[in-house]
């Protein structure tokens, strides 16, 4: 019995691979397991390998496993790319169409299974995918009955007979198992999990969801992986709250778009990329001049330019920070699981409206993409807070055009009115302006102004900037990560730990501004600072630097190779450093 | 009931003395008040340039935004509050070079504002360089021998974009210049209006004079049908775009926010932001 595996399927893409993966997926999430599945996929859309590793366990995973239990393939070349995951003792079930075969000199063992063949004499080839998820049923000894939800879910509106014959095909792929290899049949078999109803989704649906429950009721957007998830998802559900999503002509467009929509007084916002992101630099400066509140939403991707489009990297953090030209007040914020990026993406708008300012929530592609089991989300955690946003009539003005909208307050932050307002008209601009929007060069107004723009994150609240796991006064080792990596920290920690290595845990999840306070005890605390990020110059580290010092004591793990840190990677870099 | 005083404030604008865009202003101002619209009422999104100061002058809500991006600004505003009434403006740089990708796409989506161009055939601003709309020939700090590229046909192109509303005007004329914006703010979609606003300063061809030598009315030459879209065609470029008033109006096409699905028909800056706790279960359950 165990109560952890981890399973991949691999094949061309466009063959159904990820259908294959989702089925099982979501037939085992309501079985109560707890997933995290991670899609291997290239910049194209037939042809090229793809595969869906998924993990499934007992409790909660964070994170891809370091190795494979078991290879579903459905070309060679699926195996010969995977095949250095299987562990010992690991097991390749392959499409006996292509005449599978493995290396000999490891112990793994190989069932070629007639995906195809059985298929076909279904009535198609195509349902090769349901044979193939009911062979892993018969090893992992899961009721093929757990499926019949699922597939009556995607295969209904085909009708019944649709449903039946893939039925049909997962049950034709058990039995072929159980009735070729009998006893010989190498099993696996999972610990019932609890049986409890949980979410089960990508990130950009949690972003997605985070808009909608955060007030969003217009995007303006335009497609890119791996952002465009959020797009799609709000193009469905905006229109049934009387919202509307724009897919505009370029990155430029949206995010000016959401703007003009959150000076007009409608929460707005917009996601991308790092190149649609490189496109939004300008009027990211325009919404930090004016205080227009802006929400976007960036989804790492490997860069520079198009770079790798479908792959893993997190190297958008100085341009997100820093990416305007002047200095503009900005909130870069960096959730690290999926119910946070559901949380602080609702959260986003709150700061953006009371701060009046750009929010710049940061993901990366395996937050974005990466599936996981969720929590249940909870509605009275959301709050909707407009800040200094003018509500109600306001007294006629002493003189025309004259509503100071940039009031210099001790705060920073001025009361906002939308336009169509009675006794509101003031006059926005990106030249600088005086306290009623007009435009204004002197020197002493200048200041003012700069100097009150740039005071209104002096004292931001941020709920939890940093997620701690600090077990102890001195550490060895202190490690830093954001996004996505948590969970492949939070598992070598516990690893080094075992090894008698005293570490702590800084995962910053408020990136700008830095939340020095926070973080410097805990480096003060540490012999070494190890920075765990996913781009070549360190990025983060030099953040760091910058903001607590201590720079002798902090160090690099890098990965840019497009690929997710895995737990046992994080685990062998930090060994070498102590 | 405002009138055109009403949309006046007090700062003066930094336009050189004979530029064509104060009747720009004062056209706005009236058609604004024509049409029984409330300062408060009106928001005027303008790009960069000597033109896109505009917004700074007329007294109603007023975006300032950046170089060739009135257009994405204001249909943004417009999609918030659809009750707003959005007049974008800018000069013919702002929307014919940096901000032309909008402007084509502006038109075919056809979301309800008014786009005010004042077009001077140079850059104002930066002090005389060409523009898409400078003439072969013509000579600029950024053409000294004369500019070898055609000037872009705004007419033709916005007419083979799809538009639903397409007008040009000169800012002598604030009479039509006036009505053609009442029309354009009534038009349910985009409506364009490329205005002739002559800079004094720096471009010494394309005068008031020579306008009011080449300009012809539509409205003079003899069975001409704004609703045909094929006359409109031959007729501009029959007089090579220096033709004035309505060139054409299709009545019939629904504006982007009539056929958006879904989109509520009040404006969205009413909606409650919270979702009911009944539509937060089904979301959720969705994933389950
Ligand atoms: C991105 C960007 N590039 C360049 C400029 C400099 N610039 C300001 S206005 C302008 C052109 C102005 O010409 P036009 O749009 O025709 O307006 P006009 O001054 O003639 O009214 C330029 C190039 C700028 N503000 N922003
Ligand atoms: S430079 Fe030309 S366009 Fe600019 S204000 Fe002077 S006359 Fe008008
Ligand atoms: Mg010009």
């Amino acid at each position: 019995m165990i109560h952890q595996l981890s399973w991949k399927v691999g094949g061309q893409q466009g063959e159904g691979i990820e259908s294959t993966g989702e089925i099982f997926s979501i037939a085992l999430n309501r079985l109560g397991y707890y997933l995290y599945g991670y899609r291997h996929f290239s910049s194209r859309i037939k042809g090229g390998h793809t595969n869906n590793k998924i993990r499934v366990s007992t409790t909660p995973v964070r994170s891809i496993a370091d190795d494979l239990d078991i290879l579903v393939a459905f070309d060679q070349e699926s195996i010969d790319f995977n095949f250095h995951e299987l562990r010992d003792g690991g097991i390749v079930i392959a499409d006996a169409k292509f005449n599978p075969t493995i290396p000999e000199d490891r112990n793994v063992t190989l069932y070629a299974v007639p995906f195809t063949d059985i298929a076909t004499n279904l009535g198609t080839s195509l349902m090769k995918n349901m044979v193939a998820v009911g062979a892993s049923s018969a090893v992992l000894d899961i009721d093929i009955s757990a499926y019949q939800e699922v597939v009556q879910e995607i295969f209904g509106r085909k009708g019944q007979q649709v449903v039946e014959k893939n039925m049909e095909a997962i049950r034709a792929g058990a039995q072929y198992m159980k009735e070729q290899l009998g006893d010989r049949m190498q099993t696996m078999k999972l610990a019932k999990a609890d049986g409890k109803k949980r979410m089960f989704m990508i990130g950009n649906d949690a972003i997605a969801l985070g808009a909608l429950a955060g007030g969003a009721r217009f995007m303006a957007a335009y497609p890119i992986t791996p952002a465009s998830e959020i797009m799609e998802y709000l193009i469905k559900k905006l229109p049934e709250l009387g919202g509307a999503v724009i897919q505009t002509e370029d990155e430029i467009a949206a995010c000016t778009m959401a703007i003009g929509a959150n000076y007009a007084g409608v929460r707005a916002f917009t996601a991308s990329a790092g190149p649609g992101l490189s496109l939004m630099v300008e009027s990211i400066g325009l919404a930090g001049m004016t205080e227009t509140p802006l929400v976007i939403v960036d989804t790492q991707r490997g860069g520079p330019s198009t770079g790798l489009p479908t792959k893993q990297e997190q190297s958008d953090l100085m341009a997100m920070i820093y990416g305007t030209h002047g200095e503009i007040p900005k909130i870069v914020m960096a959730p690290s699981t999926v119910q946070e990026a559901f949380y602080d993406t609702a959260e986003a708008f709150n700061l953006a409206e009371e701060y009046q300012c750009p929010v710049i929530v940061l993901s990366d592609l395996q937050l974005s993409l990466g599936k996981q089991t969720v929590e249940p989300l909870e509605y009275d955690k959301i709050e909707i807070r407009r800040g200094k946003l003018v509500t109600g009539e306001l007294p006629p003005l002493e003189k025309k055009g004259n509503f100071k909208r940039y009031e210099v307050t001790e705060d920073g932050i001025s009361p906002r009115v939308l336009p169509g307002t009675p006794n509101g008209i003031h006059h926005v601009t990106g030249v600088e302006h005086a306290e009623t929007g007009t435009p204004s060069e002197a020197a002493a107004n200048r200041k003012a102004q700069m100097d009150k723009r740039l005071r209104k994150l002096k004292n931001i609240q941020f709920n939890t900037p940093v997620h701690k796991n600090v077990k102890h006064d001195e550490a060895d080792l202190l490690i830093v990560g954001f996004l996505s990596t948590r969970g492949a920290i939070e598992e070598a920690i516990e690893r080094l730990e075992q090894d008698g290595v005293k570490v702590n845990h800084a995962h910053i999840r408020l990136l700008h501004p830095f939340p020095t306070e926070e973080v410097l005890p805990l480096v003060e605390a540490a012999k070494k600072v190890v920075v765990v990020e996913q781009n070549a110059t360190g990025q983060l580290a030099n953040i760091l630097k910058m903001n607590v010092g201590h720079a002798e004591k902090i160090v690099n793990v890098l990965k840019y190779d497009g690929n997710p840190f895995l737990p046992n990677e994080v685990y062998t870099k930090c060994k070498e450093l102590l | 009931m405002a009138t055109f005083k009403d949309f006046r404030n007090d700062v003066k604008p930094n336009w050189c003395p004979g530029c064509g865009d104060f009747s720009v202003q004062a056209a706005i101002q009236r058609a604004a008040a024509n049409l029984g619209l409330e300062p408060h009422q009106l928001a005027v999104i303008s790009g960069i340039g000597c033109s896109g100061r505009i917004s700074g002058y007329i007294h109603s809500y007023g975006f300032h935004g950046t170089h060739g991006r009135a257009l994405p600004l204001a249909q943004g505003v417009k999609m918030a509050n659809r009750n707003l009434t959005v007049i974008a403006a800018g000069g013919d740089g702002d929307g014919f070079a940096i901000g032309m990708g909008h402007t084509i796409h502006a038109i075919r989506r056809n979301i309800d504002i008014t786009y005010i161009v004042m077009d001077n055939q140079i850059y104002g601003l930066t002090k005389g360089q060409t523009s898409p709309r400078s003439d072969v020939g013509f000579k600029t700090k950024s053409t000294p021998q004369g500019s070898v590229e055609p000037a872009l046909s705004i007419m033709e192109i916005a007419l083979s974009a799809g538009a639903t509303f397409v007008a040009q005007s000169f800012s002598s004329d604030l009479k039509e210049l006036t009505s053609l914006i009442e029309e354009g703010i009534k038009h349910k979609g985009f409506s364009l209006i490329n205005v002739f606003s002559p800079c004094v300063t720096y471009n010494k061809v394309n005068t008031y004079d020579w306008f009011k030598e080449n300009l012809v009315k539509v409205s003079d030459i003899e069975g001409y049908d704004p609703s045909d879209r094929a006359m409109a065609m031959q007729t501009v470029m029959k007089y090579k775009g220096l033709v004035t008033g309505l060139i054409y109006q299709n009545k019939e096409q629904k504006s982007y926010q009539e056929l958006l699905h879904g989109y509520s028909e009040t404006p969205l800056t009413e909606a409650d932001l919270r979702l009911s706790k009944e539509k937060f279960e089904e979301l959720v359950a969705e994933f389950m």
